[in-house]
């Protein structure tokens, strides 16, 4: 679904991501682990194609599609979507307002099944009619953001750090419809959708079963693994000893 | 004050200058000729029907408590379908109502400047509107004053009354042709809101571009009263200039001004809204959103002053600039005359922020699409205190606004 090979980003002018190849697969789940400043959220902002990541070099498509010059919305359209980890505050358009967009419904009124979608993720009508993340708390705007992905349906999506700043029991409840929204609960020949999470502390990872891992250091990917090892090994040891935990095993093949 | 005392003193502010907004020969607008009368909204000239529907005004009167029409300067319709309303021209009350001239220029001083001195010395009209003690009179009142005629100078004295314990929601729309190149609004309105009485007032200025206009209102406020400003202003103005006030002189009396400007070509405003928080526990929130594009210029301004035991008065005034060549002045100002006070304000300019519209993006939004919504999303003030059919109305008239510049 998503192929990307030896792509090279820039952001204001400074090289973040250098040669970087990954592959997501229709019907996978990747967990993209790594330290801070490593790169991960800039690559997912440059697969989705915000302005400001600068690609010079490399390839990447997106269901065959050549996406590199596509404005963001045009990725959308191709059936790509986000979990932003600090969206903005947009005075005066609500919530609700913003599941219509992402449902691409022009009235002002919700669809009813989404109403019933917001009352699994604890999210009230009240709560649809406040603007959109002023105020929310930090569980909040993850199960907002979840919501608007339910809305708009992606056949890929994105999320970046979606355990951050969540409560335990809140992540049990967005590792759940996460799991619905990345086709976990089907068998794997029924999997359609596909899926890339950013995540720092990994606990997301008890809530949703994914295919593959990866740790980013410094603008690559440095190794790549099975979850449960991947996840293993980064929680006990740190990321850069996992890396070397994986070349060594590289070694020894 | 007697009749000639107002004369006098308005005699003596003829050439004063006004405060602030820059000076305009008033002598260069004329009266103009007398407008027949008509016996419905409907015989109104087709061309001007959409300029009404702009203003906020029903020709067909649904849902209507009252209608008044005053074309240039005459009064051309006016008309009341609920009992405990009263509605008419100024001139006609006065008539009327021997007590009523106890009223005039008790709220805005007569010799404030030259244009009230000229409402005084060269009234047109204007209109009048009562609820009787105890009446809600839920359905809103209407009234439009209405420009036609090149030249003309409009001058109009509204005066606005709620008795004890009523109720009264009004919404004006000021309107002009599409054939008229340069005209003058001088409007005085005073409103008077008694004892546990409720105002809502939803103003929509139409204008165009060669209008000057100068509204000078004053509002007082009894015990437990509250009155309640919409203003909306979408289309280009030459040069509009005012500045509000409410006093705040009873217990728990409120005010709310809320102003949504959208400036754009050449047009000059100089806006601000006022409360004196005179009463104990009286109250204030004001509440602005401007957005200046082309070569606008807009000053806006907003002033709480507090005197009285307990007042308490929130400013919050926003900007959003749409063009490196227009001007915003934000100046929020606070007055404090004494310890037991709550006053505060926040304001804000900037323009439409690059990651809102990503954000939108990412939702599947263009960018053009996105920004659309952010602005409409900075218009987008929660419209308080009307009747639920009354607030949704406002929105749809605001919406209709919104769509014909964006």
């Amino acid at each position: 679904m998503l192929e990307i090979k030896d792509l090279t980003v820039e952001v204001k002018g400074k090289e973040i991501i250098r040669d970087l190849t990954l592959n997501i697969e229709r019907g996978e789940v990747h967990v993209l682990f790594g330290p801070n400043g490593c790169g991960k959220t800039t690559l997912l902002m440059t697969i989705l194609g915000l302005p400001n990541y600068k690609v010079t070099g490399g390839i990447m498509t997106f269901k065959g599609v050549d996406i590199i010059n596509l404005p963001t919305n045009e990725r959308v359209k191709l059936g790509m979507g986000m979990s932003f980890q600090h969206p903005p505050v947009i005075r005066g358009v609500k919530l609700g307002d913003m599941v219509n967009i992402a449902q691409g419904r022009k009235e002002e009124r919700i669809d009813e099944n989404l109403i019933v979608l917001a009352k699994r993720l604890n999210i009230s009508v009240d709560f649809l009619n406040r603007d959109v993340n002023l105020g929310f708390s930090g569980g909040e705007v993850k199960r907002s953001e979840i919501l608007q992905l339910l809305a708009q349906s992606p056949d890929f999506i994105m999320f970046d750090e979606p355990d951050s700043g969540v409560d335990v029991e809140n992540i049990e409840l967005i590792g759940g419809i996460m799991s619905e929204l990345l086709d976990r609960n089907k068998r794997p020949s029924k999997r359609k959708k596909a899926g890339l999470i950013i995540t720092h502390s990994g606990s997301i990872m008890r809530h949703i079963k994914v295919d593959r891992a990866h740790v980013m250091l410094e603008g690559r990917i440095a190794c790549s693994g099975m979850p449960d090892e991947i996840t293993k090994n980064v929680m006990e040891s740190g990321f850069e000893k996992c890396v070397e935990l994986c070349s060594k095993e590289v070694g020894t093949e | 004050m007697t009749k000639k005392e107002l004369i006098e003193r308005a005699g003596r502010a003829k050439t004063k200058k006004a405060a602030l907004g820059e000076d305009i020969a008033i002598e260069n607008f004329v009266t103009g000729r007398e407008h027949d009368a008509l016996n419905s909204l409907d015989e109104f000239p087709e061309e001007y029907q959409q300029d009404l529907l702009d203003a906020g005004i029903e020709p067909s009167e649904k849902d209507r408590s009252g209608s008044f029409l005053q074309r240039d300067c005459s009064v051309v319709f006016s008309t009341v379908k609920y009992p405990g309303l009263e509605l008419m021209s100024t001139t006609d009350a006065l008539k009327e109502h021997d007590w009523l001239k106890g009223y005039l220029w008790k709220a805005v001083p007569v010799d404030m400047d030259k244009y009230t001195a000229e409402v005084e010395l060269e009234q047109t009209h204007g209109y009048f509107i009562r609820s009787e003690a105890g009446k809600k009179v839920t359905m809103p009142v209407q009234s439009c004053l209405f420009i036609t005629t090149d030249k003309i100078g409009q001058k109009v004295h509204n005066i606005i009354i709620a008795e004890e314990d009523s109720e009264l929601h009004i919404i004006t729309g000021c309107s002009v042709s599409h054939a008229v190149n340069s005209a003058l609004h001088l409007g005085v309105s005073e409103f008077y809101v008694k004892k546990g009485a409720k105002i809502t007032f939803t103003m929509i200025h139409n204008w165009s571009r060669g209008m000057e206009v100068r509204p000078r209102s004053a509002v007082v406020i009894e015990d437990d009263g509250a009155f309640i400003s919409n203003y909306i202003l979408m289309t280009p103005v030459k040069s509009l200039q005012m500045y509000p006030t409410a006093y705040c002189v009873g217990r728990n009396a409120r005010a709310t001004f809320q102003t949504i400007i959208y400036a754009h070509g050449d047009t000059k405003i100089d806006s601000g809204s006022r409360a004196v928080l005179r009463g104990e526990g009286s109250r204030s929130e004001i509440i602005s959103r401007v957005i200046a594009a082309d070569n606008a210029t807009v000053i806006a301004r907003s002033d709480v002053i507090g005197e009285g035991a307990n007042a308490k008065g929130h400013i919050e005034c926003r900007g959003l600039m749409l063009s490196d060549t227009a001007e915003v002045d934000s100046i929020p100002e606070l007055k404090a005359t004494r310890k037991d006070l709550d006053l505060s304000h926040e304001a804000a300019v900037g323009k439409v922020a690059e990651e809102e519209i990503q954000y939108l993006m990412a939702r599947g939004l263009s960018e053009e699409e996105a920004t659309s919504v952010i602005i409409r999303g900075f218009l987008n003030v929660d419209i308080t205190g009307l009747p639920d059919a009354l607030a949704r109305e406002t929105k749809k008239m605001f919406d209709m606004s919104l769509e014909k510049v964006m």
